[in-house]
């Protein structure tokens, strides 16, 4: 069954070169994931908005984010904005991608989150003399975090192993690009990509330790 | 910005790739369903403890990019001289992938039935079985099935990456046509157009089940 003979030692001299890899590809995974909690959070706020334009903008970017593959929203980044003379490098359009993805996914979160804080302590917050933005910046926002942190880390995860799509756009910093590279040098294919995945494999299970041990230490009360 | 080389022919030729991405998704989500639930069954029978090696493989499928798992997939499957298809290997990953997640989903249902009820079940004579078919199933779908129709809608999703291998399904297909015609915006939008309206619908439709079934 196995007349292949693995050639596992040139996967592991690689290892240096992959852990390389591996920092871009957490690099891009935290950016995205800031920069979607942060378009997350406007397109909650204008979800909350009762403007119309506003709140059909905020819900058109969730349903669209959310109905489409991540790899669409990467091509569209990479080759769709070509027409508008909008040329990003594999880097720039996988990070836009992801964001957008991200962005779509985490305001579908907090609106969930949304529901389990009670109008009325909104309400209280407002007869106290608070602001709009006051009660939501004090009152509603820390609690919606804390119910959204989890469902938050879930996308962190999956940032992190959608960053792997960046090499169908030619993108070769990352874990996979460099994979890529790699097993197209030496076709040790099964090698390369074992290794690969359990980087990945590593990788997400220290991000998902890490959040659980925050979350203890940040939601003690 | 009307006028555009996009011919009749070349949108069958995006409704064939179309086809391809909705054969692919029902492939693997009937055959992920079916492991999904085996292993959910087996996870809920055995506990934590015995069920650890289980779970750990599982947790690998859900772990690692879906991407690497079908690159890993096809190497394996070359360097075991199987001879399957582009779309076999694809459909084989993408099932044992959905039967992770399935798993998770099945196991949360099956847990949330209370035990006094399947007790009560058992108390009144059914067997394992009769309890598993009659008491657990109906009540367990209820509260999976939305997350399954979402778990449906991620692999459909997520199939867009079988054009790794080569299979020319929707996305591949508006990327050839994109070399073709150079016109990649209008036809990614055309693209993800048809996308969306598979994916929307049955997405709101499990927006309301979720509604209409939950319990509070």
């Amino acid at each position: 069954m196995f007349s292949y003979s693995f050639h596992w030692n040139q996967a592991f001299k690689a290892l240096p070169q992959m852990l390389d890899g591996a920092l871009v590809t957490l690099q891009v995974a935290i950016l995205s994931m800031v920069i979607g909690l942060a378009v997350a959070l406007a397109l909650t706020l204008f979800r909350l908005s009762g403007n119309r334009i506003l709140s059909g903008f905020a819900t058109g970017w969730v349903e669209i984010a959310r109905n489409t593959p991540a790899l669409f929203q990467i091509y569209m980044a990479h080759f769709g904005l070509g027409n508008f003379g909008i040329h990003l490098s594999p880097y720039t359009a996988l990070l836009v991608g992801i964001a957008f993805n991200n962005a779509g996914y985490l305001a579908e979160n907090f609106r969930g989150a949304l529901k389990a804080i009670p109008e009325t302590q909104t309400r209280a917050g407002r007869s106290l003399g608070m602001t709009s933005l006051q009660a939501f910046r004090y009152i509603v926002l820390p609690q919606m975090l804390r119910v959204a942190f989890l469902p938050a880390t879930n996308q962190m995860v999956w940032a992190i192993l959608m960053t792997s799509l960046g090499v169908t756009v030619g993108m070769n910093t990352d874990l996979a690009g460099i994979t890529q590279e790699l097993n197209a040098r030496s076709f040790r294919t099964f090698e390369f990509f074992a290794l690969a995945a359990v980087i990945y494999y590593v990788i997400a299970k220290i991000v998902t330790l890490a959040a659980r041990l925050a979350a203890a230490r940040m939601f003690r009360y | 910005m009307f006028d555009t080389a996009l011919s009749w022919a070349d949108l069958g030729f995006l409704a064939q790739g179309a086809l391809m991405t909705l054969a692919v998704t029902a492939v693997s989500v009937v055959a992920g369903t079916v492991l999904g639930i085996v292993f959910g069954v087996i996870r809920n029978q055995a506990g934590p403890y015995w069920s650890m090696p289980l779970t750990f493989l599982l947790d690998i499928f859900r772990s690692v990019p879906l991407l690497i798992q079908l690159v890993l997939g096809n190497a394996l499957q070359s360097i075991m001289k199987l001879g399957w298809a582009p779309f076999t290997t694809s459909c084989v990953v993408l099932s044992l992938y959905t039967a992770a997640y399935c798993t998770e989903i099945v196991r949360g249902g099956i847990s949330s039935v209370p035990p006094t009820t399947r007790r009560a079940a058992r108390s009144l004579g059914m067997t394992w079985w009769q309890d598993m078919r009659y008491i657990v199933a109906p009540l367990a779908t209820r509260v999976s099935l939305p997350a399954w129709i979402g778990l449906t809608l991620g692999v459909m999703k997520d199939s867009a990456l079988v054009l790794w291998l080569g299979l020319i399904e929707l996305l591949r297909a508006s990327q050839i046509l994109v070399t073709r015609l150079q016109e990649p915006l209008f036809i990614l939008l055309i693209c993800g157009a048809i996308y969306f309206i598979i994916s929307f619908p049955i997405a709101r439709l499990g927006g309301y089940l979720e509604r209409r079934w939950s319990n509070d």
